[in-house]
C-alpha cells in the first residue's frame, strides 16, 4: 500500500475524520472503526432485529441467519473447518476464562503442570492462575530473552511430562514479538499436552490459521479487528469443545430441562447461555470483510513498512529506550519505550496535550515488567490505519518532553 | 493543558525537598495507586501532637511525587488535626470545588487545582494527601 491509499483508508473510519488533529497510537487497546462496521450494526437493528436462535418467525429467522453466517465468517477466517468450532463470547479474556474454567478443570489434575510464558496478558495469566489453585496444578512460565523472544531451548527445558496444557500469546500486547506457535504447538503435543494460544493481537496483525498452526484452541477479541466491543471469539477443537461442560448456564443452551436436570445443546449453542451479542456478531463479520477486502498481504505490507519507518524515527529520540528486539520487523508496530527521567505517566500526557494517543502503564503485564526490570512504560501501537507522518509527530513530541518537564 | 506541567510543578518532582529517609519516624505507610504501580512511603516524626519532620521515599509520576512533596512542605511544623483538615481541603478542590479562601491555604500546592479537570490523573494528585489520611486514621496515637 502506498500513502496515498492509506490517505483513502482513513476515509472509511469517522472518528479519525471527526478528529483529524489526532493521532491514535493505540489500537493495541482498541482500533477504530470502519463505517462499514458501524453501518452493519445499525442496519441489522433497523432492518433484521428480533431475538436470534429462537423465534420462529421471518424476522427472527433473519436475525439467526445473520449471527449464524458472522460465525461462518469466523470460522473461514481463521481457517476453522467448521462453524460449530466457533463459540462466541464478549472477548478473548472470556475465552480464555471459559477454556480454564470448563476445559481446565476437565483435564487438569493435581501435580499437572499448566505452562505460560512470561510474555502472557494477565487475561492469559489469571484463569491459569485459578485454575492451578483449584485443582492442585503448578503454573509454569517459560521467559523470553531481552528482545522478547521465546527460543526452541527455552521452550523444550520449561516442557516435561507433567506438562498438561500450554498456553501462549500470538504476539506480545508489551513487545511486539510473535512467538513460533507452531513449532511450540507441535512440541507441546509431542508431550501429550494441549495447546492453547491468545491471538488478541495476532489475528488482527498476521494471517492466522488454526489448521497450519495445529492449536487445539485459539481465542480473540473482535475490538482490536476494527469490530465492536463486547464481541469475542472462542475456536476449539471440534473433540474438546464437545467434551467440555458448559461454563455459563441459561437459555438457549439447553436442549431438553426438566426440573432437576438437563441435557445440554449442541455446539457451539451449548457454551452460549442466554440471548447473544447478535450485533457484536454481524459487527465483526463487517470487520472480517473489510480485513478480506483489503488482504492480509497488503495490511502486513504496510505496517511492516510503517513499523520500520517508526522504529528508525524513535531511534532518533534522545534518551529514549525502547524495549524488545532490535529488528523493527519483530515489534508488529508495538514500541514500548521509557524516556529517562520523565515517568510513563507523564509521557502520555504531554502526548495527550499534544493530540496523541498512546498508552501508558504496566499494560496488564506486571510479571513481564518485572522481568524486564521496568516499572512502567509507554506504548504506541501502530495499525495499517497509521501513517507515516503520525509516527513522526509522535517523535517530535517526543523530543521536547524533557524539556517541557524541566529536564534537559 | 500543557501549561499543566508548570515550573512550580516541575521543579518540585525533579528537585523535591523531602525526597528521603527520615530516622526516628513514628509514623510510616505505604501509599499505592495499584492500576498504575505509583507508590509513596510517607514517614513522619510527630511529637507532642505536631509534624516535626516529614519525609517520602519512592517512585511514580510527576504528578504523584510533586504533589507528596508540596503536602510535606504544606504540614511539617503544624498539629495533626490542622494537617488532616488541609488533607480535606485538598481533596476538596481536586474533586470538586473550594472557595478562594480555601485556595490560599494550600499555598503552593493549589497550583494542582486544574487536576480536577483530568479524571486520569486524580488518583496520582491524591495518592500523598490519602496515604496521610489513612496514616492518621489508622493510628492515632503512634
Amino acid at each position: 500500500m502506498k500513502t496515498e491509499e492509506i490517505i483513502r483508508i482513513r476515509q472509511d473510519f469517522p472518528l479519525l475524520s471527526q478528529y483529524p488533529e489526532t493521532a491514535y497510537l493505540d489500537s493495541a487497546a482498541t482500533s477504530q472503526k470502519p463505517i462499514q462496521v458501524l453501518d452493519r450494526i445499525e442496519r441489522y437493528y433497523r432492518e433484521e432485529n428480533a431475538n436470534p436462535l429462537r423465534g420462529l418467525y421471518s424476522l427472527s429467522l433473519k436475525a439467526t441467519e445473520a449471527y449464524e453466517n458472522a460465525r461462518k465468517a469466523a470460522a473461514s477466517f481463521i481457517g476453522a473447518s467448521g462453524s460449530e468450532q466457533i463459540v462466541f463470547t464478549r472477548n478473548a479474556t472470556e475465552s480464555l476464562n471459559l477454556i480454564a474454567a470448563s476445559f481446565g478443570d476437565l483435564v487438569l489434575k493435581e501435580g499437572d503442570e499448566i505452562l505460560i510464558s512470561i510474555l502472557e496478558h494477565h487475561s492469559n495469566l489469571l484463569p491459569w492462575q485459578q485454575a492451578a489453585k483449584r485443582k492442585g496444578a503448578v503454573l509454569k512460565y517459560v521467559e523470553c530473552d531481552e528482545y522478547g523472544e521465546i527460543s526452541r531451548e527455552a521452550f523444550g527445558a520449561a516442557l516435561s511430562e507433567r506438562t498438561k496444557l500450554v498456553s501462549m500469546t500470538g504476539l506480545s500486547n508489551v513487545l511486539g514479538t510473535a512467538p513460533d506457535i507452531k513449532t511450540f504447538a507441535a512440541m507441546a503435543h509431542e508431550q501429550g499436552a494441549y495447546f492453547v494460544c491468545d491471538g488478541a493481537q495476532s489475528v488482527p496483525h498476521i494471517p492466522v490459521n488454526v489448521k497450519d498452526l495445529d492449536v487445539d484452541f485459539l481465542v480473540f477479541s473482535g475490538h482490536k479487528m476494527l469490530g465492536p466491543m463486547g464481541i469475542g471469539v472462542l475456536y476449539g477443537k471440534e473433540e474438546l469443545l464437545s467434551k467440555m461442560p458448559p461454563f455459563l448456564y441459561g437459555g438457549e443452551m439447553i436442549e431438553y430441562v426438566t426440573r432437576d436436570s438437563a441435557t445440554y445443546a449442541e455446539l457451539p449453542h451449548k457454551f452460549e447461555a442466554g440471548t447473544v451479542n447478535a450485533e457484536g456478531a454481524v459487527g465483526l463479520r463487517a470487520a472480517m470483510d473489510y480485513y478480506n477486502r483489503l488482504g492480509f498481504a497488503a495490511i502486513e505490507e504496510w505496517e511492516n513498512e510503517l513499523s520500520e519507518y517508526a522504529f528508525q524515527a524513535l531511534q532518533s529520540v534522545p534518551h529514549l529506550k525502547l524495549l524488545g528486539s532490535p529488528d523493527p520487523l519483530s515489534h508488529h508496530g508495538i514500541f514500548t519505550f521509557t524516556l529517562e527521567g520523565v515517568h510513563p505517566h507523564d509521557i502520555s500526557e504531554i502526548l495527550s496535550a499534544d493530540h496523541i494517543c498512546v498508552r501508558a502503564g504496566h499494560h496488564c503485564a506486571q510479571p513481564l515488567m518485572k522481568f524486564l526490570k521496568v516499572n512502567s512504560t509507554a506504548r504506541a501501537s501502530l495499525s495499517f490505519y497509521n501513517t507515516k507522518e503520525e509516527a513522526d509527530r509522535l517523535c517530535d513530541s517526543l523530543k521536547t518532553i524533557r524539556r517541557r518537564m524541566g529536564l534537559s | 493543558m500543557d501549561s499543566f506541567y508548570n515550573e512550580v510543578l516541575t521543579e518540585h518532582n525533579l528537585h523535591p525537598e523531602h525526597k528521603h529517609e527520615l530516622e526516628g519516624a513514628n509514623y510510616e505507610l505505604l501509599g499505592v495507586n495499584p492500576s498504575c504501580g505509583d507508590e509513596i512511603t510517607l514517614k513522619l516524626k510527630v511529637e507532642d501532637n505536631i509534624i516535626k519532620e516529614g519525609s517520602y521515599v519512592g517512585d511514580g509520576c510527576a504528578i504523584s511525587q510533586a504533589s507528596a512533596d508540596m503536602m510535606l512542605d504544606l504540614i511539617i511544623g503544624r498539629p495533626k488535626e490542622e494537617a488532616l483538615h488541609l488533607a480535606d481541603v485538598f481533596s476538596r478542590m481536586i474533586k470538586d470545588k473550594i472557595s478562594e479562601e480555601e485556595l490560599e491555604e494550600l499555598e503552593e500546592a493549589g497550583v494542582l487545582q486544574n487536576i480536577s479537570h483530568m479524571p486520569a490523573r486524580v488518583k496520582c494528585a491524591m495518592l500523598g494527601w490519602r496515604t496521610l489520611k489513612t496514616m492518621f486514621e489508622e493510628t492515632p496515637n503512634a
